[in-house]
C-alpha cells in the first residue's frame, strides 16, 4: 500500500486527528482481506484510547508478539482489534528492537490496561515468553510458566527441546 | 444465621479488618482441571480473587513452529480437548485463506455438521458438571449418555473419539463412513426430547434457580473491556455471534437464531447455552436435509495427498506424495487471522507465514483464557458460596487456557 493510499484510509485520517496519534501510522498492508497498520510503539496507547473512545473497536481481541531473529527490529507486537458495531477487524503492529530502551535492557512497549482490561494477561503472556517488558502494568510477571523459569520460550533463539533437559549437551 | 444484606457495603481492608487467604486449587473439583485461585476472605465474603493459571502449558505455540504445516493439525485438536473440530476448523480455514483454497460444499457442509455436534458434546460436558457443582448429580449422567453418541459419532467417522484431527487443510481426511447419515439422524431426532430432560430437571428447579439466579452479575461493558466472548456476552444482552457477523464454512445458508438473555447472571448463561444446544440441534437437521454431492476435498494436488489409486498410475500423482510427504507445501508469505465461534468463544488463530514449509508463528487466542481474566471482577465483593456456580458459568477449559 503506497503512502497515498494509507493517509486516504478514512480510519488513518481520523487518526491522524486524533490528540497525541498524529503521525503514528507509519505503513499500512492490506493482504488476504485483512488490514495491518504498522503504528510507532511510543504513542500505542493514544491510538488504542482513540480507536476505544471515538472509532467503536470496543473489543481488544488478543495481542501478541512475533520474533523476527535475527532481524532487526526483532519483535512486532500485535494488536487485534474488533468492533462489534460496525463489524471490522484491524491489526495493529509496532516493531520492537531488542535494544529499545527498557526496564533491565529488556525490549519495552508501554502497555494497554489502562485502555483495555482485557490486555493484562495477554501482556503477561508475551513478557513470560518473549521477554518483552510492558510499562505501567500493574502486575507483570510470569504467567504461563513457572515463577523461576529462565529464559523465554517462544524466543526463536530458544530451543525447542529447552536448555534443562537437552540431550545434546549430555 | 444472619445474611449480609449489601455485600458490596462490607468493608474489608478499609476498615483494617484481618482478612484470610485461601487457596483453592490447584486440584478442586469444580475447577475442572488444574485452576488454582487465590481468594481473599474477609468472612464469608471474597475481598479479592487472583486466578493462577499454567499448570498445564505443554508450549503447543511453539511446537507448531517446528512442525509442517499439515503436522500441526493434530496439535490444534489439543488445545481444547472438547472442542478440538472448531479448532481443527479455525486453522484449516486460516491456512486455507492464504493457499486460496476453495472448499467443496459437501466438505463445509460437514464441517458445520461435525462443529455443531462439537458444540453440543461440549455444552453436555459443561451442563453436567455444572450440575454436579451445585449438587444435582442426576444430570450429569443424562447429559454424559448424549456426549457417548457423539464420540461414537465422531469414532465412526475419524477413528477417534476425542482427538479427531478430522478436519484437513483443504477440506476432510477421509471419506464420510457408510452409514453416517442414518446414525446422526436418528441422534439428532431424539436429541431435542433430552434437551427438555435437562430443562424438566434443572430450569424449574428451586433449588438449582436459587443457587444461580442473580449470582455472578457482570455488566456487558466490563465484559467486553474483559475480552469475554461467545455465551457469557450473549447472556448479557448482546446478540454477537461470529457465524452470523462473519459467516465462514457456509453458516450465512443455514436458518438459525442467536439465543440473548438479558440478566447476565450464571442463570442467563445456563438459559443461553440451553437455547444453544437446541439451535445447533436445528443446524444440524439442516445440514443433514441439505447435503450436497459432491468431493470431500478441494482440487489442490500441492496440497492434499493424492488418491492411492492415482499414485500408482500417474507419474505426477506420485510427484506430488512424494514433496507433500516429505517436505511439506510451501505457504505464501503473509499473516491472517481467522476466528471462528467456538462453544465458549472466540477462538481466533493468528497465523504468520515467511513462505516456507512451517508456519513462522502460530498464536492462538482462545476463548477460555480472555474468559478467565473475569473471574477477578466476578468474584468480587461476592459471597464464597456462590464462587462455584460462578466458576461454572465461565464455562472454561484449562487445556484451552494454559496450551
Amino acid at each position: 500500500m503506497s503512502n497515498d493510499e494509507l493517509q486516504a484510509l478514512p480510519l488513518v485520517k481520523s487518526l491522524a486527528a486524533a490528540q497525541g496519534a498524529a503521525g503514528a501510522i507509519t505503513e499500512g498492508v492490506q493482504q488476504f482481506g485483512e488490514l495491518t497498520l504498522i503504528c510507532n510503539p511510543a504513542q500505542i496507547v493514544a491510538v488504542a484510547y482513540h480507536l476505544k473512545t471515538k472509532e467503536n473497536f470496543e473489543r481488544l481481541v488478543s495481542i501478541t508478539a512475533v520474533d523476527w531473529y535475527p532481524m532487526e527490529p526483532r519483535y512486532e507486537v500485535v494488536y487485534h482489534f474488533h468492533s462489534i458495531k460496525t463489524n471490522r477487524r484491524l491489526r495493529i503492529k509496532c516493531k520492537v528492537s531488542s535494544e529499545a530502551a527498557g526496564m533491565e535492557s529488556t525490549p519495552a512497549v508501554d502497555s494497554l490496561c489502562e485502555v483495555y482490561r482485557a490486555a493484562d494477561w495477554f501482556e503477561r503472556e508475551i513478557f513470560d515468553l518473549f521477554g518483552i517488558t510492558f510499562r505501567n502494568h500493574p502486575n507483570l510477571k510470569r504467567i504461563l510458566m513457572p515463577d523461576d523459569w529462565e529464559g523465554h520460550p517462544l524466543r526463536k533463539d530458544y530451543p525447542v527441546h529447552g536448555y534443562k533437559y537437552s540431550y545434546q549437551n549430555e | 444465621m444472619s445474611e449480609p444484606t449489601t455485600l458490596v457495603d462490607v468493608p474489608a481492608a478499609a476498615s483494617g479488618r484481618r482478612t484470610m487467604t485461601l487457596n483453592m486449587g490447584p486440584q478442586h473439583p469444580s475447577t475442572h482441571g488444574v485452576l488454582r485461585i487465590l481468594l481473599e476472605l474477609d468472612g464469608e465474603i471474597i475481598h479479592k480473587a487472583d486466578a493462577d493459571i499454567g499448570f498445564l502449558h505443554t508450549g503447543i505455540e511453539k511446537q507448531c513452529e517446528t512442525r509442517n504445516w499439515a503436522q500441526v493439525v493434530p496439535l490444534t485438536d489439543r488445545v481444547d480437548y472438547l472442542a478440538n473440530l472448531s479448532n481443527n476448523l479455525v486453522y484449516c480455514l486460516g491456512v486455507e485463506k492464504m493457499l486460496g483454497i476453495e472448499v467443496p460444499l459437501k466438505a463445509q457442509w460437514l464441517r458445520v455438521l461435525l462443529c455443531e455436534l462439537t458444540r453440543i458434546n461440549s455444552h453436555s460436558v459443561w451442563l453436567g458438571t455444572h450440575a454436579i457443582d451445585l449438587g444435582a448429580m442426576s444430570v450429569f449422567f443424562y447429559c454424559f449418555r448424549e456426549r457417548e453418541d457423539i464420540l461414537r459419532i465422531f469414532e465412526m467417522f475419524s477413528g477417534q473419539r476425542m482427538m479427531t484431527s478430522y478436519i484437513r487443510i483443504g477440506g476432510l481426511a477421509l471419506e464420510p463412513p457408510r452409514g453416517w447419515h442414518q446414525m446422526v439422524s436418528k441422534f439428532i431426532k431424539a436429541y431435542k426430547d433430552k434437551v427438555d430432560e435437562y430443562e424438566n430437571l434443572l430450569t424449574g428447579n428451586p433449588i438449582f434457580v436459587d443457587r444461580v439466579k442473580g449470582v455472578g452479575y457482570l455488566s456487558l461493558e466490563d465484559l467486553l473491556d474483559l475480552g469475554a466472548t461467545g455465551p457469557m456476552i450473549r447472556a448479557a444482552g448482546l446478540a454477537w455471534d461470529i457465524r452470523k457477523d462473519e459467516p465462514y464454512s457456509s453458516y450465512e445458508k443455514f436458518d438459525f437464531n442467536v439465543p440473548v438473555e438479558q440478566e447476565s447472571d450464571v442463570f442467563a448463561r445456563y438459559k443461553v447455552r440451553i437455547a444453544e444446544m437446541r439451535e445447533s440441534a436445528k443446524i444440524i437437521q439442516q445440514a443433514l436435509d441439505s447435503m450436497p454431492e459432491g468431493d470431500w476435498t478441494a482440487k489442490a494436488p500441492h496440497v492434499i495427498l493424492p488418491d492411492r489409486e492415482q499414485m500408482k498410475t500417474q507419474m505426477e500423482s506420485l510427484i506430488y506424495h512424494f514433496k507433500i510427504v516429505t517436505e511439506g507445501f510451501r505457504v505464501p508469505k503473509g499473516e491472517v487471522y481467522q476466528a471462528v465461534e467456538a462453544p465458549r468463544g472466540e477462538i481466533g488463530y493468528y497465523i504468520v507465514s515467511d513462505g516456507t514449509t512451517k508456519p513462522y508463528r502460530l498464536h492462538m487466542r482462545t476463548p477460555s483464557f480472555a474468559n478467565l481474566m473475569t473471574l477477578g471482577p466476578m468474584l468480587q465483593d461476592r459471597l464464597i458460596a456462590d464462587s462455584i456456580a460462578a466458576l461454572g458459568s465461565m464455562d472454561f477449559v484449562l487445556g484451552d487456557t494454559d496450551r
